[in-house]
């Protein structure tokens, strides 16, 4: 009896194993593809992305990438001549994003990824592609939360390490209580169940979120953005893409696939992508 | 240097690394408490009382921590809505104790446990000989030798509790392990710095705890 227990726990673990053992090159696109990319560059792209950003980007499994950044990454690698085919999507998670750049795990970053100095003492910019801004996602019935000045004495939730909340705190709504969490489904499942009255982070974000199946309706974004987030296209110091992917990132705003993107990876949420701050974007200059 | 001395100013890491303390101390009482109480169960002479010993111990000690303490404040807080203060930082410093206190009461259960198994059985034996019944025992003869045989593990479990504190930050309580994710996104320039800094902090924090724990177990080892 016992040596029969032994036998099958032994069989499970070693399913296990092989189980694990496959799932990093499945996922990763595997090793033989980056030793390909190296011999010519031009064959393979490798893309960094977010797989856990619905809207944005937004992976399940194996299946195509979906939301808003992988529809400029396409656009751009198209633009910058590789076929759909050819982009190898990569997971690069916001702490991991300067890393991965540096060691060449991957070629471009279009992973809400904004533009700032301390970055750029490690990785370079082309773009912004999008202009995003700090705002409040709160549930569709409320009224009360016109902005971050009417937080006093509310709720509010945000991830730890992200766009911070605390700014929140110090500068509009003295008495607003954080709750810092690990991600922002845990956010959504709060303001749902009504533990927190808002959610913050980029509009953008949240209006990706919102636009979930299973959120669909029940929340909504403020709409009153007060930071300014320009996403840019994270490369590598030494790259020489950054003027091309300029150019590639005005066309697409131009022929209107850039309006379409946004339309559908933010539908049924009546979010609109501020105006004012999306028109005539500066663009990091390529030096 | 200079980016060390900009990390100081520019973020709280000594109230963060505060905060880490903070939890110890606190959780080390209520898992010390709940253990010592879940060991005299499992070494009573009472069946039924053995068993809920030994199924807290294999339950809790099975579950991953972080498992418990997002559960705890998913399911209690954000479904039950059962809060223990107004004061929000407060309430999940709270919740965060007893998240640590109950994982690690069955660390220290064993602990206790692997101390009791260091009293030779004559000792139990002269107790029962001269009319104590199983509680004044175990209070006056078993746990005092098993504690003092017991402080090498108790010790490692002290040091495992003041790291796992870190785990806290998926509580919403504003520790360091929360505070470097925040330094990594805002300053990926200083991050060697950002690491350093969280590495050398733990050390300082537990390599003192090592050092009492040696100290205090050759102290207090009982001499057969």
């Amino acid at each position: 009896m016992r040596k029969k227990f032994l036998t099958t726990t032994a069989l499970a673990a070693s399913a296990l194993l092989a189980l694990s053992a496959c799932s990093p090159s499945e996922s990763g696109g595997g090793d033989a593809t980056n030793g390909d990319g190296e011999g010519g560059s031009g064959e393979k792209v490798r893309i960094g992305i977010k797989f856990d950003q619905p809207g944005l980007g937004f992976r399940e499994g194996s299946n195509a990438p979906t939301g808003f950044d992988v529809e400029v990454a396409k656009f751009v690698a198209g633009e910058l001549g590789y076929t759909e085919e050819n982009i190898e999507w990569i997971q690069t998670p916001s702490a991991n994003r300067e890393n991965a750049l540096e060691n060449g795990e991957v070629d471009m970053i279009f992973a809400t990824y904004s533009i700032t100095d301390a970055r750029k003492e490690r990785v370079g910019f082309a773009g912004p592609y999008f202009v995003a801004g700090q705002d409040l996602l709160v549930r569709a019935d409320d009224t009360e939360i016109t902005g971050p000045d009417a937080l006093d004495g509310k709720n509010l939730c945000s991830v730890t390490g992200s766009t911070s909340a605390q700014k929140i705190k110090d500068e509009y709504a003295e008495g607003v209580n954080l709750v810092e969490q690990g991600g922002y489904a845990e956010c959504v499942n709060y303001l749902e169940s009504g533990q927190v009255d808002a959610v913050t982070t980029d509009d953008i974000i949240l209006a990706g979120l919102a636009a979930t199946s299973t959120n669909q309706g029940k929340f909504k974004v403020v709409g009153s953005p007060f930071t300014e987030e320009r996403y840019g296209v994270g490369i590598s110091k030494d790259s020489d893409q950054c003027q091309a992917i300029n150019d590639a990132i005005g066309k697409m705003k131009e022929d209107g696939a850039w309006e379409e993107a946004l339309t559908t990876a933010t539908e049924g949420t009546g979010y609109t992508a501020n105006e004012e701050l999306n028109t005539d974007t500066e663009m990091e200059s390529c030096s | 240097m200079n980016g060390f001395a900009e990390l100081f100013a520019e973020y709280d890491i000594l109230g963060a690394f505060w905060m880490n303390i903070r939890l110890t101390f606190f959780a080390a009482i209520g898992s010390f408490v709940l253990g010592i109480i879940l060991a005299v169960f499992r070494i009573s002479p009472v069946g039924s009382l053995q068993r809920v010993g030994a199924g807290y111990v294999n339950i809790l000690r099975n579950t991953p921590l972080t498992i418990i303490m997002v559960l705890g404040v998913l399911a209690v807080w954000g479904q039950l809505k059962i809060t223990f203060s107004d004061d929000f930082p407060l309430n999940f410093f709270t919740y965060a104790v007893i998240a640590l206190s109950i994982y690690h009461a069955a660390f220290v259960c064993e602990a206790i446990r692997s101390g009791v198994n260091t009293v030779p059985l004559g000792q139990a034996e002269a107790a029962r000989a001269i009319g104590l019944s199983f509680l004044p025992a175990a209070r006056l003869v078993i746990l005092p030798q098993a504690l003092r045989g017991a402080v090498t593990p108790l010790g490692n479990t002290l040091i495992a509790l003041t790291k796992n504190t870190t785990v806290a930050a998926a509580a919403s309580v504003a520790e360091s392990s929360g505070l470097m994710k925040t330094m990594i996104e805002f300053r990926p320039d200083l991050m060697i710095q950002i690491f350093l800094t969280i590495a050398i902090g733990f050390c300082l924090i537990v390599i003192p705890m090592g050092l009492l724990t040696t100290w205090l177990s050759d102290k207090l080892a009982v001499a057969r």
